[in-house]
């Protein structure tokens, strides 16, 4: 089983930055001349030279480019994810699959005009990604599901397991996936390496492009809507194929069910980033100097050194709002797909129980309008950033109540619908007012010294599989940790605590932008929360499945 | 005194009384540290270097007549599915790791810890916040209950 790498896109790349380095190595002597370079090497009698030199080392340099694309090779087993590169320094990678965080496909641009896509596969750690670097555009999403596959445990039979080396003739790796066991999703795969060899052919490799036509069996589960895009796509010209590709709707309508998409409107977009904290201190920080500039002139000078400074707010705000359009959470069987970019786009998939903690908070800002932000810890950090700048820790940078419980049903399934209690307690944790039956434990009446507003709000609750910890009055968050996710609980208290008899809890999730901390808790309910959040660590723990999510039946 | 963060239904193993001697030792040179700044600033004629140095001083006295109740507050406990690591009077800190969210168990001996044949022994879970560091333990009981919890958390085992 193996992918075609699209060179096209690293040459076309090569190709624009290559001739902008040779006009820049003559551009200096044609300054002497006042003439341009071109004119100058004509004039000078060199031009056939230089354009000589210059194919030379664009050859030179496509060479490289296939031999390091060749050395890239991958294989999946039904074990881990195994990566090699590297000509000179050689690199093999294993990612074991049942550790999967989540499978990325970035689309740049300029790629993604090829029919290119980067395929990252997040582990957890530091710089412990698994990256193929441009598959073609289809191939990724083919290769992501088979691996979601593969990972999920749902297989029943052992699949044998094909190594091919990667070659860029197409008949070769037919007839090495033609050793594999034919299902539809690996058929997919030798499909779009045909797609590949035809972008390698394109830029002058020599392909014969042969047809792989290995498909045999196709088994039941796998829906045949996929494996039919490929087919039609394939009869149609290369050009038709490109074309389609990119204005091909973000999200793949037959990957989700459309009842599970949250989308995010442009007016919405627009509002919330017009209404972050950032504007409101830019706000703050215009006004003072006016207002003080009224008493001393000299403080106008301040708004002049100011105005860079709101130039550079407008262009991150500009650039946060491209990258955030055609915003999509959905839910796949695989896990919660996460997608967003009008030119460059990425998209994500995050298996379950991938998720260690979960932050619905909101500021002040975005009350009235009842707007609430969902982000998450994970244990796998992308290096794709997230929609501009903002990690991509944010699952859903705005939406109203109604779209923050279908996120959180797709996260975890278990805080759904069908489960009273639970919807109860997260309709409690956003509420603003504690209602009478509050079911949440608070901090008792002498922790006002400590949480002036919230003390009322300040409390957890414990849900079926999962701890809720209900924060602040202005700034109102609630984390939901799933109980199989917490790494270790702790109970803290210092001098000014114990004065009050209070304490504080901590549940230690991986590092993420949530903390989940409890502050100025009575003294015994932080030690029952403390007694009730470790037991059900241990047991959500021991009952979870979610490395292997579909193989417990 | 009640209003301490108590856990009336456990009971605390003890580390080394021999980790004592570390901490004093390492106060020891804490203070002589200071002393000889002191006794430097005190010959450069500044006038408020005496009281900075008798402020010291005291602080680092202060310190070392709390670290005998400090040292005995540390303390853990192994129950049946979790670790429990408790630390500090005024600041006190009672942490629960599960086994089998241990990641790797660390033993460490400097030299001084070697000499007195005591190792510092750490868990390591995949939240950076566990932050469970067990200090001054006998070598024997380090390894003893190292090869113990990585035996627990290898047959509890769970994703992350």
């Amino acid at each position: 089983m193996k992918g075609g790498f699209a060179l096209l896109a690293v040459l076309g790349y090569f190709i624009t930055q290559a001739r902008e380095r040779i006009v820049e190595v003559f551009v200096p002597e044609a300054g002497y001349g006042g003439e341009d370079p071109v004119e100058f090497l004509f004039v000078s009698g060199v031009l056939g030279w230089a354009i000589l030199v210059f194919f030379g080392l664009l050859f030179v340099f496509v060479l490289l480019f296939y031999i390091s694309w060749r050395m890239h090779t991958f294989r999946i087993t039904a074990e881990v994810v195994e990566v090699r590169s590297g000509v000179i320094f050689r690199v093999n990678r294993r990612a074991r699959l049942d550790r999967i965080q989540g499978i990325n496909i970035a689309r740049p641009l300029f790629p993604r005009i090829f029919g290119a896509a980067r395929l990252e596969i997040n582990q957890a750690g530091n710089d412990a990604n698994v990256k193929l670097e441009y598959l073609a555009s289809g191939a990724a999403d083919a290769l992501r599901r088979e691996i979601l596959r593969l990972a999920s445990g749902t297989r029943t039979e052992a699949v044998a397991v094909a190594t091919a080396t990667a070659t860029a003739t197409a008949t070769a790796t037919a007839n090495a996936t033609a050793v594999a066991a034919a299902d539809v999703a690996r058929a997919d795969v030798a499909r779009t390496n045909v797609a590949s060899a035809d972008v390698a052919r394109a830029d002058g490799a020599r392909s014969d492009g042969a047809r792989s036509d290995d498909r045999r069996s196709v088994d039941g589960r796998s829906d045949v809507s996929h494996s039919d895009v490929p087919r039609a796509v394939a009869t149609r010209s290369l050009v038709d194929r490109r074309l389609g590709e990119f204005l091909v709707p973000e999200l793949d309508p037959d990957a989700a069910e459309p009842t599970s998409v949250v989308k995010l409107s442009v007016g919405r977009l627009l509002g919330s980033i017009i209404l972050s904290t950032g504007t409101f201190v830019l706000i703050g920080v215009t006004l003072t100097i006016i207002i003080v500039s009224i008493f001393a002139r000299e403080a106008l000078f301040g708004l002049i050194g100011f105005v860079p400074a709101v130039l550079g707010f407008g262009s991150v705000y500009v650039r946060r709002f491209t990258k955030s359009l055609r915003y999509t959470v959905a839910g796949t069987p695989d896990g919660v797909r996460v997608g967003f970019g009008l030119l460059s786009t990425t998209n994500e998939t995050l298996p379950p129980g991938r998720i260690h903690s979960i932050a619905i908070s909101q500021s002040i800002f975005w009350r009235p309008l009842g707007w609430w932000e969902v982000r998450v810890n994970r244990a796998g950090q992308s290096a794709r950033h997230g929609a501009a700048g903002q990690q991509n820790t944010t699952i859903l940078p705005v939406g109203n109540q109604a779209e923050v419980l279908r996120v959180l049903a797709l996260m975890l399934p278990e805080l759904a619908e069908g489960h009273s209690d639970a919807v109860r307690l997260i309709g409690q944790g956003l509420a603003a007012r504690p209602t009478a039956d509050d079911a949440y434990v608070t901090s008792p009446r002498r922790a006002r010294p400590l949480r002036w507003f919230s003390q009322r709000r300040n409390g957890f609750a414990f849900a079926p599989e999962a701890v809720l910890l209900r924060r602040g009055a202005i700034w109102r968050s609630l984390v939901i940790v799933p109980q199989a996710r917490v790494q270790s609980v702790s109970v803290r208290q210092g001098p000014l605590l114990r004065a009050l008899r209070l304490a504080s809890v901590h549940l230690h999730t991986v590092a993420g932008p949530i903390v989940a901390q409890l502050g100025a808790l009575d003294r015994d309910d932080a030690l029952e929360f403390f007694a009730h959040a470790e037991t059900a660590a241990v047991l959500g723990s021991a009952s979870d499945t979610t490395h292997r999510w579909r193989s417990a039946g | 005194m009640s209003d301490r963060l108590e856990l009336p239904a456990v009971t605390w193993r003890p580390i080394s009384a021999k980790y004592l001697i570390a901490e004093f030792l390492g106060l020891l040179v804490t203070l002589l540290v200071a002393l000889t700044l002191g006794v430097a600033l005190i010959f450069t004629g500044w006038d408020a270097a005496p009281w900075i140095l008798g402020v010291a001083v005291a602080v680092v006295l202060l310190y070392a007549s709390l670290t005998p109740r400090r040292v005995r507050a540390i303390g853990y406990q192994l129950r049946d599915d979790d670790l429990l690591f408790r630390r500090g009077i005024l600041f006190r800190r009672i942490v629960a790791v599960p086994y089998g969210r241990m990641q790797l168990v660390d033993i460490n001996r400097g030299p001084l810890l070697r000499t007195l044949g005591l190792s510092d022994l750490r868990l390591v879970t995949a939240a950076a916040s566990t932050g469970v560091a067990i200090p001054g333990l006998p070598e024997a009981e380090a390894e003893e209950l190292r090869d113990h919890l990585v035996a627990l958390a290898e047959s509890r085992r769970a994703g992350i």
